[in-house]
């Protein structure tokens, strides 16, 4: 008699749980959870100037950062309802894999191989990057094609590292790697000498440079780029209503800097002619509907967070980074969106 | 005896055989229930966990088997034992340059921390009182350290040497410098390989003749002298087949190239760190074994021994450190496996042992459960053999009642 009520328990538990999942409001489970929670949980790196990183009051400030509240901004509403995971690099993957993070945007490299094998997607790319070297002046190289026999300090688990190895096959030269896990101990090897470079994306190399300060100068950037590193966010597989509205942010953001669209001047837009402009503020064509969002999605995006050149402006090149082919596509850059229609 | 001559008040009693009842009574039964439920929720637990695995990765698209050992692994290894190229060889050749890193790195350092641990924990029961207390602190300081901070204190250490341009050269041929210690190297001929073998064949020559000595001695009381023919096989032998084949001398000493010096053997900072750190970690322990395996041998046996008119180093030689075995050689192993185990804190210094190329390879390939199932098998291996070996000796070495 116990055995059978509670049977009819456990069974009803589970029906009523396949209930809420087959009612749920938007159809994909992770902005679900993020609403229900109330705040997007975004895998960052922490530890990258210009990328990622703590300042002094503690708030996140970076690219990346910028991009995570760009999607926060787009499902809530409010750019500041995002939780920064700092993840490792070894454990990034993992962290998003297991639903411990809502994405990614952790300075992580569309490959195929991330795409095919571990069941997660790029929906978008925030930085056109590539692997570089940072050295010490003094030592008196100027070019990566000097580096023959050179001891690299590299982060394992990174494209990085796998991009050198291929520079040096192909430039038929040799290289001891140095890898440590933890960034802030690999600096400190670079520092002391027991590398002649750092390598890692140029973005970074360009942020730690920056963070030197004064001694700025001691350090050189060498002009080789050696690999494509395109940065930009990570999504699980499966969730394709997810994915589009963290594609479509991204979108927006340069769909406003298209229109000179910025955080100071939108709500002048209001009273535009101008039809995509009407669409993008959400005043006709229920884009933000189609997503399964806010139809003022795009105007929370720029108005709180700010547009693409903005959030490049405030964080890349403040270091002294020229943006080259980050610029928008009709400016000698690569950031193109399609129409919002 | 034959068995008649028993006495029938002790032959043994057999007890009277009973049918299994099928009843919570019956121990035999109740035995058989317990052992059916506990075998059943283990295997029960593990068909869960891993069909639950199984599923949820085919849910999330992630791609599942062992199909990227043969892969081109791509990712660079700054010191490897055997051949190994990024661009040419698999991740299951790399993984396997991983294990031999890690067995480098502890059967070096179960050698030497086994020295230095005998050493100190010899030292702690000297009588002379500064040495004594010098092991003492020692132990007590070394063991209240964490081995985390042991290695990036001593890989702290090897970086604060001068860059190689300025590197110390303490000894011709020597070169400090924060790449690491780089040794004038002989360059091996031919001519070395026999003097080698000719050095083995001496040795198993004088272990003949010494076990021979033994024998005489235990027959004649008197022990024949061994050393005219150990010195001939172990040193006249091979430098006479080293003068026969040519005599070749030549040492390749490391001279400065580029960024870093070129030629000679290599000890990296990365590896040396590590090395000194387990070493010196795990010697506080093996002292303290050491130490306690000695105590273990009661006082009256030093005394008896002392009464027979043996010197204090046949004392320790024979009487001590024999019966002081039995007591060292189970904890012993425990520090033999923690060393090996600990060795993978190498990650946190940049020494590429076996977790970190395979910490690598689960994110390169982002196979978690199966790097982590490789990691575990490995480890699983590496300790079993080292504890086989130990029980075997173990056995070996126990008293045997006569």
């Amino acid at each position: 008699m116990q055995f059978r009520f509670a049977g009819a328990l456990i069974a009803g538990a589970v029906l009523s749980l396949s209930a809420t999942a087959a009612f749920s409001q938007s159809g994909s489970p992770t902005i679900d959870a993020i609403v229900k929670r109330g705040q997007l949980v975004c895998g960052v790196a922490g530890n990258t100037a210009g990328l990622s990183l703590p300042d002094s009051q503690g708030v996140m400030r970076g690219l990346d950062a910028d991009h995570c509240r760009t999607v926060a901004a787009a499902i809530l509403g409010d750019a500041t309802k995002v939780k920064f995971a700092p993840v490792t690099t070894q454990a990034r993957f993992t962290a998003l894999q297991a639903g411990e993070v809502d994405m990614l945007y952790r300075s992580t490299t569309w490959t195929l191989g991330r795409e095919g094998l571990l069941g997660t997607e790029f929906a978008s790319i925030t930085f056109y990057d590539g692997t570089g070297f940072l050295v010490k002046k003094a030592g008196g190289v100027k070019s990566a094609k000097e580096m023959d026999g050179a001891t690299i300090c590299v982060q394992p688990g990174s494209t990085t590292e796998l991009a050198i190895a291929d520079y040096y096959r192909v430039n038929n030269m040799k290289f001891s790697p140095i890898l440590i896990q933890d960034l802030s101990e690999l600096q400190g090897a670079f520092e002391s000498g027991r590398c002649d470079a750092y390598s890692t994306d140029a973005s970074a190399l360009a942020g730690y440079r920056f963070a030197k300060g004064d001694k700025a100068n001691d350090y050189i950037l060498l002009p080789e780029i050696i690999s494509k590193e395109p940065l930009g966010g990570m999504v699980r597989k499966g969730d394709d209503k997810f994915f589009d509205i963290v594609r479509w942010t991204y979108f927006a953001g340069l769909i406003a800097e298209e229109h000179g669209i910025n955080s100071k001047n939108i709500d002048s837009f209001t009273t535009s002619t101008d039809p995509e402009v009407r669409r993008f503020m959400g005043l006709e064509g229920d884009m933000g509907k189609a997503l399964g969002v806010d139809n003022k999605f795009a105007y929370n995006i720029v108005k709180q967070v700010g547009n693409f050149g903005e959030i490049w402006d405030r964080n890349i090149t403040s270091m002294g980074v020229p943006r080259g082919i980050n610029n928008l596509w009709n400016k000698g850059g690569l950031h193109y969106a399609p129409p919002m229609r | 005896m034959s068995d008649a001559s028993v006495d029938p008040r002790y032959a043994p009693i057999a007890p009277p055989k009973k049918a299994v009842k099928l009843s919570w009574s019956d121990p035999i039964f109740r035995g058989l229930v317990w052992q059916v439920v506990i075998i059943g929720s283990v295997i029960g637990i593990v068909w869960y966990l891993a069909s639950n695995t199984s599923t949820n990765l085919a849910n999330r698209h992630i791609a599942t088997g062992f199909a990227f050992l043969g892969r081109v692994a791509g990712i660079p290894i700054g010191e490897h034992p055997i051949a190994y190229e990024p661009s040419v060889n698999t991740f299951g050749w790399a993984l396997w340059v991983g294990v031999l890193n890690t067995l480098q790195v502890s059967v070096i350092g179960i050698i030497l921390a086994t020295v230095l641990g005998t050493l100190i924990g010899i030292a702690r029961l000297s009588r002379n009182w500064l040495l004594a207390k010098l092991a003492m602190t020692y132990v007590e300081v070394i063991r209240d350290i964490p081995l985390l901070l042991h290695l990036f204190f001593w890989y702290g250490i090897v970086q604060t040497l001068p860059v190689p341009r300025a590197a110390l050269n303490p000894l011709p041929g020597l070169f400090l410098s924060n790449r690491g210690i780089r040794f004038a190297e002989l360059v091996w001929e031919p001519a070395h390989t026999g003097a080698f073998l000719a050095y083995l064949v001496g040795l198993l020559l004088t272990v003949f003749v010494s076990q021979r000595a033994t024998k005489v001695q235990e027959a004649t009381g008197a022990r024949p002298a061994v050393w005219p023919a150990a010195l001939g096989s172990l040193l006249v032998l091979p430098i006479a087949v080293w003068t026969m084949m040519g005599a070749p001398f030549a040492w390749e000493t490391p001279t400065l190239r580029g960024f870093n010096f070129q030629g000679g053997g290599t000890l990296s900072p990365e590896f040396g760190a590590l090395l000194i750190g387990l070493v010196i970690y795990t010697a506080g322990y093996i002292a303290e074994i050491v130490r306690s395996g000695i105590q273990a041998v009661p006082n009256g046996q030093v005394e008896a021994a002392g009464a027979l008119g043996l010197r204090p180093g046949l004392v320790l030689r024979k009487i001590v450190l024999p019966q002081a075995l039995r007591v060292i050689i189970p904890p012993m192993t425990s520090q033999f496996l923690n060393l090996t185990k600990n060795s993978s804190l190498a990650v946190a210094i940049g020494f590429q042992d076996f977790v970190s190329i395979a910490n690598t390879t689960l994110n390169q390939t982002g196979q978690a459960i199966e790097v982590i199932a490789l990691i575990m098998l490995v480890y699983l291996s590496i300790s079993l053999s080292i504890s086989l070996f130990m029980n075997w000796y173990n056995k070996r070495i126990a008293l045997v009642e006569r």
